[in-house]
């Protein structure tokens, strides 16, 4: 009996250790790379990009940051998105951040100047995910970029193109397709496998409420042009042609 | 004595500011405002050739075209940035920059233009 006792009291013993290594395996490395992505932040992003939301942003705010503001990032992206993306970067503003900087007066229209634009550092894998994680938990307060107000609707994309090419002028400033539309913005072709359908719906809506003094309009839409155009944008695709998504 | 002359016609000309520039006349604020909003259509040289100009179907103002801009009364202009293109039968594509910029600044922008036109200061309607 007693050889018995001895017996499961070392079998328990043993799974208990078992246990504790499944756990450190699961956890600690969670815990510890929820802080490498904090101190990743602070020692390779800050410099480019604000982390923490600025007190009362100035224009001055718009020309001096070399990136864009990461303070909402949790409520901008898409985690996946950053996973890849910060492995292996690209430009999604054609004429960079902050557009002004990177354009130099050509013999006929103004050119991307593309000796200014410097490419974004890679991350290595662990180290993306992590900034990833780290960067999903800055999230923007709740009347900054309200959750639900996108509903998950299909639009029709023949007419999502004519408000976003010719009635509201979006593609003055945006690609709709790989090389079709301006270049101060960021390309929208990618925009759904990027950001969360209610920051897009947000940021029509107010832009300025979101990034203080960025350079896009806001243009008073109707909750009914800002769904479409929020559902349109979010069915463009790289592969797109430019039939129905790109046309001008 | 000389010295002191100096010193004092010093005083008087920052005193009334003769060179005719003052504070009024600035317009290093507008044409950061033009850098940051504007510029991306309107272009550098502010001649309508900005970097979104080549696919727009319908071409940004040159507003460097004295005879164009001046044409247009303030009033107009003031107008046109506040409430967009369609506001004054003009294109769409000019969006409408009064939730983003005040009155006071919509004012200077106007300023601005007139040095860009080199068209006077039309402060009536057509």
């Amino acid at each position: 009996m007693s050889q018995r006792n001895n017996s499961d009291w070392n079998e328990a013993q043993s799974d208990m250790r078992q246990m504790l290594i499944v756990l450190l395996l699961l956890g600690v490395p969670t815990w510890v790379a929820a802080a490498d992505g904090n101190d990743i932040l602070q020692s390779k992003c800050s410099a480019c990009h604000t982390t923490t939301k600025p007190d009362n942003p100035g224009l001055d705010h718009i020309w001096t940051r070399q990136g864009p503001d990461l303070h909402y990032a949790g409520s901008k992206f898409r985690q996946e998105w950053l996973v890849q993306w910060l492995q292996t970067p690209s430009r999604i503003r054609p004429a960079g951040e902050f557009y002004f900087k990177h354009v130099k007066a050509g013999s006929g229209v103004d050119e991307i100047d593309e000796s200014t634009l410097q490419p974004h550092m890679k991350l290595a894998p662990d180290e993306a995910r992590a900034v990833a994680e780290a960067l999903m938990k800055k999230t923007a307060p709740a009347d900054v970029i309200p959750k639900g107000t996108y509903r998950d609707e299909k639009t029709n994309m023949t007419m999502g193109s004519m408000f976003f090419n010719k009635l509201r002028g979006c593609a003055s400033c945006h690609q709709s397709a790989v090389g079709v539309g301006g270049n101060s913005g960021p390309e929208l072709y990618t925009a759904s496998q990027r950001l969360q359908p209610d920051y897009v719906y947000a940021y029509i809506q107010d832009p300025q409420k979101i990034d203080p003094h960025v350079w896009m309009p806001n243009l008073s839409l109707s909750q009914t042009d800002i769904q479409r155009l929020t559902s349109y944008i979010l069915q463009l695709s790289p592969a797109q042609t430019s039939k129905g998504g790109g046309q001008l | 004595m000389k010295l002191q002359r100096v010193v004092v016609l010093g005083f008087l000309f920052a005193l009334f500011d003769v060179s005719g520039v003052n504070a009024a006349d600035d317009l290093s604020h507008p044409e950061k405002l033009y850098n940051t909003y504007c510029a991306q259509c309107h272009g550098l040289n502010r001649n309508g050739k900005g970097i979104n100009s080549p696919q727009m179907s319908v071409q940004p103002r040159d507003h460097t075209d004295a005879k164009g801009m001046g044409d247009i009364p303030d009033d107009e202009l003031e107008h046109a940035i506040r409430d967009g293109g369609l506001a004054v039968n003009k294109s769409v594509l000019m969006p409408n920059w009064g939730k983003v910029l005040s009155d006071e600044e919509i004012k200077e922008l106007v300023k601005y233009l007139r040095a860009v036109c080199k068209c006077g200061n039309k402060s009536e309607g057509k």
